[in-house]
């Protein structure tokens, strides 16, 4: 079987199961210096996502097939071949405030447990970022899966500042989201980051904002108009 | 230059727990850690997080530590023991006021009894407090959202080279590796909390993420500190065969059966997990097979119990687990051993070093761990570690000229280092595994050193290389597989996870830690 690093293509003599044994035996008989990152090797630690053939997948859970070609996750810096640097992930929860701000004393459910059971699944891998096509045009993009960590925050009960989780996210936020889904398609964790969107607008308009794309409809107003939404 | 307060190496379950209290304690904090942040091990434990909470079984602190005694077969100290049991409220408080997702049961009058507990192993009560099976997972990324909302400052990047002793011989700051820049750098710091977590990934067969290479534990061997107990390793009895991707053990305690390839049951599944790996190794040894049968269980408990281990079930062993047998074998699990730490958890031989978590011998596990206590001591001694460590006298910090050779060298074959590591993986499991005697572990010991990996070097450039990053974990592997099998000679004796086939019974004799300092290895 043979495989394609950024265009460069390797030929894999031995049966492997997923494509992070295929990345193994490259480094260990063919480039020993070739960079890739990986951890668990069980899906569960995201440090080894990558694109196949355009769509984000995790090594280490994929199994590979012949002529596939591999290439890093898009929009973070590449440090070496398929590793890249995905540090800005924490500035990017900092900014939306991934955190419960203000403890409530409540109790859950097992329903509440529902609720929130499918966003806390998130192993930050970043497939979602990859294969959002809204970073494209705008770097500043929250992106998919802070936004599914703002969801999760905003509607758990033990939250005594919901609101804030809903003001920080109006910005460069659930607006820009076109609701392509490519999100949902990509995550190996089955989180659909595109109905928490829909759904952090629901809350939005509770909570008495507007969708600005609307707005700029009807009165004109033009791409770079910085609106934050508020009323 | 940076300087801190406490410095935390390691980013699990306990470094970023321990972050969050030192700085709640108003003291600065910063974590270094080798990788990506979420990549250790942590992330990968699903059973479950002890604590006594009674919320279904009646349940105390005090049976909690029973059970916790008797498992860790006369090697664990009682009032370490418990104070991880009085411990287990605390810190189940704590992260749940940071807004972990615990599943939960209906019907409860207040927070924390709302929390759904499960049975593991060993437990008299059912008392691991669980997120679905993916505690560790939703713990971790809790945390760290907390700890960046915090402002605590998470060095991704920085391997740990050597802890930075001051002229009293202190500890005041570690030396690392940053892959990012491919030059070593100091961090300074009044107080080093080593949370590095254990060094399963040493073996071959394992259920660990590749990171559990101690180089936390290697470092403060070689700062002069001690580490004890490392003979203790506990093996999974139940990771799919040649994967080795973990079945937790709620499967059993949920009712899963053992069989063998007749058909037959032969153990009881809820022993401890020293007493079911040494049968299925026994079982394996005869020539049998052995496999889990969880079909009785039903499709639909099953998808709620354990959705991810389903997934990977199917992904690795094509297995259909609610219609199928499912293949094990044990595999190499945890390190009970680590750094001889005193009752403030400072190490043994080290002032101003603190050690938590898998990394450190904080006497609780004795000779074998209990499911659901490593997550306990994780995020427990994470929270009573931090607290000692910020009351603690400072180090005063010196900074000082500290030279360090990268072992790389142009012209160098990289395929040496693959192969050596390879090598002292496959001699570990096989004559320090499961079962040992005198003539493995030397043969062992004699196959490690002709290794030579201290010799070895690579061809690379430093920046970004991972090469140089698992060049320097097998150096640090090879430090405690030598430690861990002169351990295993010393202990004539089978106790818990350490079995002697030259030597079966329990010795009085042994009734205490093994010790290692780093002149036992040179």
């Amino acid at each position: 079987m043979n495989i394609e690093i950024n265009n460069k293509s390797y030929k894999i003599k031995k049966a492997v199961a997923t494509l992070l044994e295929a990345l193994i035996y490259i480094k260990e008989n063919i480039e020993p210096v070739l960079g890739f990152d990986y951890g668990c090797k069980s899906g569960v630690c995201g440090a080894c996502a990558v694109r196949v053939n355009g769509k984000e997948k995790l090594s280490c859970t994929y199994t590979p097939q012949d002529g596939d070609k591999i290439e890093p996750l898009r929009y973070y810096p590449i440090k070496r071949d398929l590793i890249v640097d995905k540090s800005s992930q924490k500035g990017l929860l900092k900014r939306v405030k991934t955190a419960l701000l203000s403890y409530n004393q409540q109790m859950l459910t097992p329903q509440d447990e529902l609720k929130t059971q499918i966003q806390s699944d998130c192993i930050l891998c970043s497939s979602c970022y990859s294969a959002c096509p809204v970073i494209e045009v705008n770097p500043n993009f929250a992106g998919p899966f802070a936004l599914t960590k703002t969801y999760k925050y905003a509607i758990d009960a033990r939250e005594a500042k919901q609101k804030e989780h809903i003001d920080t996210i109006q910005s460069n936020g659930i607006w820009d989201c076109t609701l392509c889904g490519e999100c949902t398609l990509a995550c190996p964790q089955n989180i659909d980051s595109k109905t928490d969107i829909i759904n952090l607008r629901n809350l939005s308009a509770k909570y008495g904002y507007m969708d600005p794309n609307f707005n700029n409809m009807n009165f004109g107003g033009g791409f770079g108009l910085d609106f934050n939404g508020r009323f | 230059m940076h300087s801190v307060d406490i410095l935390i190496v390691g980013s699990g379950i306990a470094g970023l727990t321990a972050a969050i209290a030192a700085k709640e304690t108003g003291a600065s904090a910063a974590i270094a850690t080798k990788g990506a942040a979420t990549k250790g091990n942590s992330v990968m434990a699903q059973g479950g997080i002890n604590a006594a909470l009674g919320n279904i079984d009646s349940d105390s602190p005090n049976l909690h530590a029973k059970d916790t005694l008797k498992s860790a077969h006369n090697l664990a100290n009682e009032n370490m023991v418990e104070k991880l049991c009085n411990g287990g409220i605390e810190a189940i408080e704590f992260l749940e006021k940071l807004g972990v997702q615990f599943s939960r049961i209906g019907g409860a009058d207040t927070p924390l009894k709302s929390i759904a507990q499960r049975a593991l192993g060993g437990a008299s009560a059912k008392r691991a407090c669980y997120a679905q099976d993916y505690t560790g997972l939703k713990i971790v990324h809790t945390l760290l959202e907390s700890a960046v909302n915090l402002d605590i400052p998470i060095y991704e990047g920085l391997f740990l080279l050597e802890l930075i002793k001051n002229s009293l011989g202190e500890v005041c700051g570690g030396l690392f590796f940053n892959f990012d820049t491919g030059k070593t750098e100091p961090i300074y710091a009044g107080k080093v909390i080593i949370a590095t977590g254990g060094f399963g990934a040493i073996y071959s067969k394992n259920t660990n993420s590749a990171t559990s290479t101690g180089d936390g534990l290697a470092a403060i061997l070689r700062a002069g500190g001690e580490l004890s107990n490392l003979e203790f390793v506990q093996f999974h009895p139940t990771t799919l065969k040649g994967s080795n991707i973990l079945i937790s053990e709620s499967a059993r305690g949920e009712g899963g059966y053992l069989v063998n390839g007749k058909g037959e049951r032969f153990i009881n599944e809820l022993s401890t997990r020293d007493v079911i790996s040494r049968a299925i190794y026994g079982q394996i040894q005869s020539g049998e097979r052995v496999f889990l049968d969880i079909r009785h269980i039903g499709e639909e408990k099953l998808k709620q119990l354990m959705p991810q281990e389903l997934k990977l079930i199917k992904q690795y062993a094509n297995c259909n687990a609610a219609k199928e047998l499912i293949e094990i074998e044990p595999a190499v699990h945890y390190t009970m051993g680590g750094a001889s730490v005193n009752e403030k958890f400072e190490v043994t031989g080290l002032k101003g070093c603190y050690c938590i978590g898998e990394a450190s011998n904080a006497n609780v596990h004795g000779a074998n761990r209990l499911g659901g206590n490593s997550l306990l001591e994780a995020a427990a001694f994470g929270l009573q570690g931090a607290k000692e460590a910020a009351k603690a006298k400072a180090s005063k910090i010196e900074e000082t000229e500290l030279a360090y050779t990268l072992p790389i060298a142009k012209g160098s074959d990289n395929m040496e280092l693959f192969k050596a590591k390879k090598t002292l993986a496959d001699t570990l499991f096989e004559n320090a595994g499961v079962v040992r005697d005198e003539n493995k572990l030397s043969r062992a010991l004699s196959e490690i050193e002709s290794l030579n990996i201290k010799d070895l070097k690579i061809d690379d450039t430093p920046k970004h290389s991972t090469l140089l990053i698992e060049l320097l974990e097998l150096q640090n592997a090879s430090i405690l597989a030598t430690a861990l099998i002169k351990s295993a000679l010393w202990r004539k004796e089978t106790r818990g996870a350490h079995i002697r086939s030259d030597y079966p019974k329990e010795s009085v004799e042994f009734e205490k830690n093994s010790k290692v300092n780093y002149d036992i290895i040179e």
